[in-house]
């Protein structure tokens, strides 16, 4: 079996791993015992510090329940833990797809849209694992994740998958590899960030007394204020990186086109995406900002990464000779 | 009572400048984003002119008025410009008072511990038998400030993360060096097209007059365009065997301003002292000879545009405009020239960009090329005004060509195919405001890293002599901005200072 082949059929395991680890994380939303429906702790304490801001100290991350019947036993973490080692797995499958096709092609496994959507999704499984083992109390976020993770592997296998070949001349340039690396990264952390925005706004909304679909799911998600913190996190980390990817890209255009920025369609949406990301920044670190705006700035935000990474790539035509779509 | 108000009205007139201005900075960033979304719709006149035109006919009714509200040069229109600078002026409006304040910050004493220590979010009581001289000492890195109380005991107030704000102000203050250097670059640059073909006799220099199309800064006049002339020497290209190309490369020679030779290729531009030389394109001119019934010979270089980039299927015109000395009876030849004609069956398309099979097919025409006419005119395509008039008409059939092959025409001339060479599609560029830009963007970025990653925060620590040789030991810690691993930082203080046999204070007591 050559290298792409083996690569090929990886992508399929991979996929059928996160299909696994989701199904790990449904059991342990099925076998875990509801919560009483506490409102999110209302009296955040306010410390004033002498001469400087007011400073809101988090309230308690999690209001455990009571344990009802404490002589069952409660499978739900053990599933959880299980979850954790399948997304492992999965990432690991994950890697070995992505770093096979690389080898196939004898290059970086980002020259068209196919592998550039298997590396960013990598960034995002890999992100979310460091976070899934070093916060256990978000770790059920990680049923919306390995669900993003499939539906993007499933397109990116079903819809966009190019044969193995190489660069055009226009993308051998180490400033591809730097632009792309960090583009790269910093979607699929972009990517990682949206889900606990995301799960901020479903259980904010259940927290404040709804039940309608989706906040009808909020009650088995982590606290609220943990996701948020979560998301600014990944965010914060995210944006310089993309920052810098955007700026390579620019030195990069610079030495292949001749100029470094001509607004070209995807340089267009790179733009609106920094500067969204760059208000969520800013909203985020308003105090008196509600923090469902700030959230749903950070949606937005995502939405437009990927307008950028599909939409323009299907819609308009580019200098970005990169789509590899026909 | 007085002094309580004022200090409540500062404080609420302070909240609310910073409330409105950040506000309206949230409000115009979303503007921007915005503004920017029908530049990616629509095409640019800047980017894709071609592609403009064919939007205004295709949608006759929308296109005129899509125009109008500058849909087509999105980024230059007036209400882009009046939101990035609604948007400057208030970052400006941003940027000068946090820098007073941030300065006052910097040169400010650290202010004195709260009186309950233990009411801040970080609190921690022991013992220690360091004195505030070896506790500043170990406080490395931290501002410290050393206060004797009145009752005795010695205080120590430390902060630290100054570089957040540093940062952001240098992030900030590059973002207006980067639009300045965007400005420079509108004023002061200049960039053009050329087709060049490879040979000494096509050489050509830098002026306006010699250029395909080209736009010029608004500093920028025809006459401070720097005076050198290029010659392409050479030029290579490589294929896969798939047709995908693997590498190009062309070799100029630079005389003029500066004199030498060099080459370039994509992603590598020839940095010339004033200006970059980039290669956008290339193709191949078919070279032909023409003689007339008398005898008299004329060649020409003719470019070839490519109609399809992956085959080099290209389509062009030669012309003779003085064969016979008479415009009514001049000479061009127009159609396709394939660098790789299939072996079998039909010639119509190429089947590989490098020249493996070549073929030409020309159509012969005779009459007014209607060159001279003081109208501007493609050199790529024959007149079809006067193609229509039936001032310039096609004589004959058309006929496939060799290289080496030679076709008698209808009254006796002739026309040899002798070869071709490649040409290179150049633009040469020069933009005064590049530094600047990427200077901008280093500082930005280094400023954003710094104010992302940096934390403010302040402790306290009140030591209390007990007369034993060791001191109650009284600290209490505050992160002011979002740091999550305060508490942690400041255990690890705390172990620092306090004894490390820490024995409960009430113990002692
Ligand atoms: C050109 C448009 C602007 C952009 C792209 C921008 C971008 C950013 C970004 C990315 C941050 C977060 C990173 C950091 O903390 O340094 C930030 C922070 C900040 N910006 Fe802006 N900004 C702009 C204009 C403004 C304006 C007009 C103001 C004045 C109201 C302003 C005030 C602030 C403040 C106060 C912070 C710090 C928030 C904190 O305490 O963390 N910015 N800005």
């Amino acid at each position: 079996m050559s290298l792409s082949t083996l690569s090929d059929n990886l992508l399929y395991i991979a996929i059928l791993a996160y299909l696994g680890a989701m199904m790990l994380h449904t059991a342990d939303y099925a076998l875990m015992r509801r919560r009483p429906a506490v409102a999110a702790p209302a009296e955040a304490k306010v410390l004033v510090g002498a001469g400087g801001p007011e400073v809101a100290v988090n309230p308690i991350e999690d209001v455990q329940a009571p344990p009802a019947a404490p002589e069952r036993r409660d499978w739900a973490p053990l599933f959880g833990k299980l979850a954790v080692w399948m997304t492992g797995l999965a990432v690991l499958l994950h890697f070995t797809t992505t770093a096979t096709r690389g080898l196939a092609a004898h290059r970086m496994p980002w020259g068209n849209m196919y592998e550039f959507v298997l590396s960013v999704t990598l960034v995002g499984g890999a992100a979310w694992l460091v976070v899934a083992i070093r916060k256990p109390q978000v770790r059920r976020l990680g049923i919306v994740l390995t669900l993003v993770e499939m539906l993007l592997l499933g397109f990116a296998g079903l819809v966009l998958y190019t044969q193995v070949n190489p660069l055009v001349p226009a993308l051998q340039s180490y400033w591809f590899v730097i632009h792309v690396t960090s583009v790269v990264l910093a979607s699929g952390l972009f990517l990682v960030g949206f889900v606990p925005s995301a799960a901020f706004l479903i259980r904010d909304g259940y927290d404040a007394g709804k039940r309608r679909f989706p906040y009808s799911l909020g009650g088995r998600l982590p606290a609220a204020d943990a996701m948020e913190r979560l998301a600014f996190g990944i965010q914060a980390f995210a944006f310089p990186i993309w920052t810098f990817g955007v700026a390579a890209g620019a030195v990069w255009a610079e030495a292949a086109w001749g100029r470094y920025w001509g607004w070209d369609p995807k340089e267009t949406w790179a733009f609106i995406s920094w500067v969204v990301y760059a208000g969520y920044l800013h909203a985020r670190s308003t105090p008196s900002m509600n923090r469902r705006l700030v959230a749903w700035i950070a949606i937005i935000g995502w939405l437009t990464m990927l307008m950028n990474l599909f939409g323009v790539n299907f819609f308009f035509t580019g200098l970005h000779s990169y789509a590899g779509v026909q | 009572m007085k002094p309580l108000l004022t200090f409540a009205s500062v404080k609420l007139r302070n909240g609310w400048r910073q409330l409105t201005s950040m506000r309206t900075a949230l409000v115009l960033l979303f503007l921007l984003a915005l503004a920017a979304i029908p530049g990616s719709v629509f095409p640019q006149q800047n980017i894709k002119p071609e592609a403009v035109t064919r939007y205004l006919t295709d949608h006759p009714k929308l296109g005129p008025v899509v125009a109008r509200l500058y849909g087509f040069e999105v980024f230059s229109s007036p209400w882009f410009a009046a939101i990035y600078l609604l948007l400057f002026t208030s970052l400006v409006g941003c940027i000068l008072p946090r820098s007073r304040d941030h300065a006052r910050a910097l040169l400010r004493r650290v202010p004195d511990a709260p009186k309950r220590l233990e009411r801040l979010p970080a609190h921690h009581r022991g013992r220690t038998t360091l004195g505030a001289a070896e506790v500043t000492a170990r406080l490395r890195g931290w501002r410290t400030v050393t206060r004797e109380q009145a009752d005795g005991s010695v205080t120590v107030a430390a902060e630290r993360g100054f570089l957040k704000e540093s940062g952001n102000l240098v992030f900030h203050t590059s973002l207006i060096v980067v639009l300045i250097g965007v400005a420079l670059g509108s004023m002061g640059g200049w960039h053009a097209n050329r087709i060049l073909v490879q040979g000494e006799e096509q050489a050509f220099c830098d002026t306006v007059q010699q250029f395909d199309d080209y736009s010029l800064g608004t500093a920028v006049g025809a006459g401070d365009l720097p005076p050198f002339c290029l010659e392409l020497t050479g030029f290579d290209s490589k294929y896969l065997e798939t047709g995908e190309p693997s590498a190009f490369a062309g070799y100029l020679s630079v005389t003029g301003s500066e004199t030498r030779t060099g080459s370039f290729s994509v992603n590598h531009p020839l940095r010339l002292k004033d200006a970059n030389v980039y290669l956008l394109g290339h193709g191949y001119a078919p070279i032909l000879r023409y003689t007339n019934a008398q005898g008299k010979q004329q060649t020409t270089v003719a470019p070839f545009l490519p109609t399809d980039n992956s085959t080099l299927t290209s389509e062009g015109v030669a012309t003779f405009p003085d064969a016979n000395g008479d415009r009514k009876k001049q000479v061009a030849f127009s159609g396709l020239y394939i660098p790789t004609a299939p072996e079998t069956g039909m010639i119509a398309q190429s089947i590989f960009p490098a020249e493996r099979n070549p073929r030409l097919m020309l159509t012969f025409y005779r009459g007014d090329l209607g060159i001279d006419e003081g109208t501007p005119s493609s050199v790529y395509k024959l007149n079809q005004v006067n193609i229509a008039r039936g001032d310039l008409k096609q004589v004959g059939e058309g006929k496939v060509l060799k290289v080496g092959d030679s076709w008698t025409l209808d009254d006796g001339s002739k026309l040899e195919f002798l070869g071709t060479r490649p040409w290179v599609a150049l633009s040469l560029r020069h933009d005064p405001g590049e530094p600047v830009v990427l200077g901008g963007v280093a500082f930005v970025l280094i400023g954003l890293m710094l104010s992302l990653a940096g934390k403010r925060r302040r402790v306290w620590v009140r030591l209390t002599p007990d007369g034993t040789g060791s001191s109650l030991l009284e600290a209490g810690g505050l992160a002011r901005s979002d740091y999550p691993g305060f508490d942690d930082e400041f255990r690890a203080l705390m172990d620092r200072i306090g004894d490390s046999d820490r024995e409960p204070v009430d113990a002692l007591r």
